[in-house]
């Protein structure tokens, strides 16, 4: 007989079921006539079901709405122009950031509780629109992140969970801002709607200051101050909705 | 875009399935998916034509990469035996077949080079030609990969099943 020598890769191709009829019949019967060969072989072949059926369960469960391609592919294309419209927003800010500075110098009072209301809804109308990173940390490495962030603002910040009010936590970042870095987490809900929600130390203004609501376009969002540390959470949701997300970040952080 | 659909959608389960058997974790394993969904719609129009399933699956194995090294470097815990491996034995254990469940964490050993290549071959069935493809190596080292994984996890299971107490005691130094 002049047939080639059974190699290694031919016994995974066996086991792979990737051989062509004729190889594999080869293999079969030098299988058959080599039984400590044939054993080893056999105990992959196993394996390979094994695996196949333990992993089997995962690929049959329905697929998450969150990955519902039809849909990733409709949001993508509306964002096309909500990036122009991101564009103008950020253009607008900034002919808004020139109007402050004339109001900063009228008023005494710059980098108080206005200031991190701006860079809230600025973090939002960057981050929020993200499809591929809108946050750098993701909530499964939720420890890490209040670790990372906690260091930098050189105090323990607290992550507030808005499940009961239907909001995920997606994650989070460091974010700079002219008065040293904050912390922005951000949620959604089953609708894939966002909000931000922005921590950093108050300076020297407005270390206390009660709950303020501001808005910018269609952003909203509400803004407060304890004990020196400054919140705010804004979103593109009217202010009931965001009220009492508002309130019930406050609770949280005053009771854990 | 609806040639991405037609040619896309199908394959997310597939997806989903070796990313929860590289991760173990569900969620962050359907984060790693959808991040590589984002990815490929963006990026649609650069890949090569026929070569979608390889394609995607490249996509989805160098974030799950990037994300091992992430943690690594900032020095987080991956523990073999952490809670999150229930995750992807969660319905083997509704059949009742433990051994499911053991190899699943007698896998989750493998050094992730050769896990990955088993995975690929035995499980998603792809060629070992495109297996090269996904991981970016020769065909020869897919083999060769394929074959020291094959024969660890082998010695794994029959390890378990000839002297359990011996293997248990080993696992928390690998």
């Amino acid at each position: 007989m002049n047939q080639r020598p059974i190699t290694e890769d031919d016994l995974h191709g066996y086991v792979d079921q990737a051989l062509p009829p004729e190889r594999r019949a080869e293999v079969a019967s030098y299988l058959d006539a080599h039984p400590d060969v044939g054993k080893r072989i056999a105990g992959f072949v196993d394996q390979r079901r094994i695996l196949r059926a333990a992993l089997a369960p995962v690929a049959e469960e329905p697929v998450p709405a969150r990955l519902n391609l039809s849909r990733m592919i409709e949001s993508r294309r509306r964002h096309v122009p909500i990036r122009w419209a991101v564009a103008a927003m950020l253009l607008l800010c900034i002919g808004g950031a020139f109007g402050w500075d004339l109001h900063g110098s009228l008023q005494p009072a710059p980098g108080g509780l206005a200031a991190l209301a701006q860079e809230a809804s600025d973090s939002f109308n960057v981050y929020a629109p993200d499809h591929v990173r809108p946050v750098e940390m993701r909530a499964s490495d939720r420890a890490e992140l209040v670790e990372w962030v906690s260091s930098r603002l050189h105090r323990a910040v607290k992550v507030p969970d808005l499940s009961p009010s239907g909001y995920r936590l997606m994650g989070g970042r460091l974010i700079a801002t002219s008065h040293g870095p904050a912390a922005m987490f951000m949620y959604n809900n089953d609708r894939g709607s966002r909000i931000v929600m922005l921590t950093r130390p108050m300076n020297s203004t407005d270390q206390n200051a009660p709950m303020t609501p501001r808005s910018n376009g269609d952003v909203a969002g509400f803004s407060w101050a304890d004990g020196g540390t400054g919140y705010s959470i804004v979103g593109q949701a009217p202010a009931d909705v965001l009220k009492p997300l508002a309130d019930a970040v406050r609770k949280q952080i005053n009771s854990i | 875009m609806d040639e991405m659909l037609r040619q896309v959608e199908p394959l997310i389960p597939a997806l989903r399935r070796y990313a929860r058997s590289l991760l173990r974790d569900r969620a962050g394993a359907d984060d790693l998916v959808q991040d590589c969904l984002e990815r490929a719609i963006s990026r649609w129009s650069q890949r090569r034509d026929g070569e979608v399933r390889s394609w995607l699956f490249a996509i989805l194995h160098n974030l799950a990469i990037d994300r091992f090294r992430r943690a690594a470097t900032r020095g987080a815990h991956v523990p073999i035996d952490d809670a999150g491996e229930s995750d992807v034995s969660e319905a083997a254990v509704q059949e009742q077949n433990l051994m499911y469940r053991d190899v699943m964490v007698r896998l989750a050993s493998l050094p992730e080079d050769q896990r990955a290549v088993l995975l690929l071959v035995a499980v998603e069935d792809l060629s070992y030609a495109e297996a090269a493809k996904v991981l970016d190596i020769p065909v020869g080292t897919v083999m060769s990969r394929l074959s020291r994984g094959r024969e660890r996890l082998q010695q794994e299971i029959e390890g378990v099943v000839r002297a359990p107490t011996r293997t248990v005691s080993l696992r928390s130094v690998t």
